[in-house]
């Protein structure tokens, strides 16, 4: 991807590191460290259970009910794109965009946030009258309208269709190549997380087990070898064997 | 009883299943459509609502023609209308109406005040739910008709009286319902309010309130009904003007027609405000999509 700055620059925008979060006795983080650098887009997989969603809430300021110790950097200008779109049903679309953008021209930016992501002319509908994908792409314009330096997405396809979410997947590669936010994608698609990421995290026992930099050119073709591979690998990490079954 | 026990039960087994298939057709024949029983109620009957009133006017009409139904109980229904028009004509029935009406109005408004600000306390802070839950749930279990003796103590038995135990009684349901509609918002919106940076005041403006809306208004319409209520027993009590005063006055000297003119006046009353009351709530919650859509 071209936002990939491979490492190449300064400091991170994000930085974690021996992260712990647990709930009663339960240790979901464990130790955990993760640098994420600037406009670089990292895809988080795991086994459901396995401390995605700690992390990204930890990440976005979400787990003051959690018990933990660490070390956590994050910018200020960051965002977070739900599972499910989280728009105010009482609020239009435009709106529901500019929430909590106390700036001047917000108007001006939402409408042309809800432009960028294909939505113009929708300004006036309420939330409840759009699909589940044109919901999900105002939550996109709601969190890029605020021009994240971190943009926080847990499972943000999870609850769309197919068809719908390979459009999604194109749709966020061109907002993230036109606004270099960083990005932790949490996903359990090994296929989405590959298509994406510019690196994937696999998160297990409360710690990172495989760190892969996807060095496939963009777009990339799943039928691609080197495609296969990395998805081979990813799911052995997952714990999913992918050989042949059949005994010799 | 299984076929092992019984070897020879195979031959009946197969005559049976001979035997039922003889009696397949009636299972085959085509069924007839359009006899299917949709389960949906069909299409609305227009003015529905009015066939059942009227129906009622008209056994009325007859009954007191055919002479079944006395006079001094149960007027005819024109000389009702014939006595509202005197009322109207001599200037009492628009007077008694404005008082009543005043009254209600001002009970309303500070008890739907009242109500709601409570209920905001109430629903945003644990040390304002220690405070106001208990003694407006206290309130709730008194009966605000049981209040008016204590009240007429308190208040003597003026206008101040009067606006008190409507206000009182319009509080409890604004409150309840408003401060369970606020609890009820889903969590998922307030976390929402949190990433995206929201102040207090833009949280409740834009979260809060709206979120709280539909509680408020299922609250104001039965503040609605509670006010008129309040308002038929107050003016009953002590009063020397408005309808319930009319109605009470016309009691003493057997004036049936005008506690029928009353009662009919109570009954539009109720019937507008309620539709006042749900006009503004479709057109605040026209977000919403119900299955009365």
């Amino acid at each position: 991807m071209a936002s990939h700055l491979g490492g190449l620059s300064g400091a991170p925008v994000v930085r974690v590191e021996s992260l712990i979060r647990s709930f009663g006795p339960r240790t979901i983080l464990d130790g955990l460290s993760l640098d994420i650098d600037k406009g670089e887009f990292v895809a988080l997989l795991g086994r459901s259970g396995s401390g995605k969603s700690t992390l990204l809430r930890a990440l976005a300021d979400l787990d003051d009910k959690v018990s933990g110790s660490g070390r956590l950097e994050t910018p200020d200008k960051k965002s977070v794109v739900f599972q499910d779109a989280r728009l105010l049903p009482w609020k239009r679309v435009l709106e529901n965009v500019m929430l909590g953008l106390n700036l001047p021209d917000a108007a001006k930016r939402g409408r042309a946030a809800l432009e960028e992501v294909g939505l113009g002319g929708r300004e006036n509908a309420w939330p409840v009258e759009l699909s589940g994908g044109e919901q999900q792409r105002v939550a996109l314009a709601r969190s890029l309208v605020r021009d994240p330096e971190l943009l926080l997405a847990d499972e943000p396809f999870g609850a769309l269709d197919a068809l719908t979410r390979l459009r999604m997947h194109d749709l966020l590669r061109q907002l993230c190549a036109r606004h270099q936010p960083a990005v932790l994608l949490v996903t359990h698609d090994v296929d989405e997380a590959v298509t994406l990421a510019d690196r994937v995290l696999v998160l297990d026992k409360g710690g990172i087990v495989a760190d892969i930099a996807i060095d496939i050119p963009t777009p990339r073709d799943h039928g691609d070898r080197r495609f296969g591979e990395i998805r081979s690998e990813l799911l052995r990490h997952l714990g999913v064997e992918t050989k042949p079954v059949l005994p010799v | 009883m299984n076929a092992f026990s019984h070897p020879a039960a195979v031959a009946p087994t197969i005559g049976y299943a001979s035997d039922e298939r003889a009696l397949i057709p009636p299972a085959v024949k085509p069924r007839k459509t359009g006899t299917r029983r949709r389960l949906a109620l069909g299409r609305a009957i227009p003015f529905g609502a009015l066939i059942g009133p009227a129906l009622l006017i008209v056994v009325w009409s007859i009954g007191s023609v055919a002479g079944l139904i006395d006079p001094r109980t149960l007027p005819a229904p024109w000389s009702v209308v014939g006595t509202a028009v005197d009322l109207i004509a001599e200037g009492k029935l628009q007077g008694h109406l404005m008082t009543s009406a005043w009254r209600a109005a001002q009970g309303l408004v500070f008890g739907v005040l009242i109500g709601s600000v409570l209920a905001l306390i109430s629903g945003l802070s644990r040390l304002g739910e220690a405070i106001i839950d208990g003694p407006v749930q206290i309130k709730r279990a008194i009966p605000t008709l049981a209040l008016i003796p204590l009240l007429m103590l308190w208040f003597g038995i003026g206008e101040g009286m009067k606006v008190t135990t409507i206000a009182l009684a319009v509080l409890i349901p604004i409150y309840i319902q408003t401060h369970s509609s606020l609890r009820s918002i889903d969590s998922r919106y307030v976390e929402l309010a949190q990433t995206l940076r929201m102040g207090y005041g833009e949280f409740i403006r834009e979260v809060i309130l709206p979120g709280a809306l539909p509680g408020f208004f299922l609250g104001l319409r039965f503040a609605v009904t509670y006010a008129w209520l309040s308002l038929v027993v107050v003016e009953q009590v002590n009063a020397t003007s408005g309808i319930g005063y009319m109605i009470d006055l016309a009691r003493n000297y057997g004036q049936t027609d005008i506690v029928i003119v009353g009662l009919v006046l109570y009954a539009l009353l109720g019937l507008a405000s309620d539709g006042i009351v749900s006009f503004f709530q479709e057109r605040s919650l026209s977000w919403r999509r119900t299955l009365a859509d």
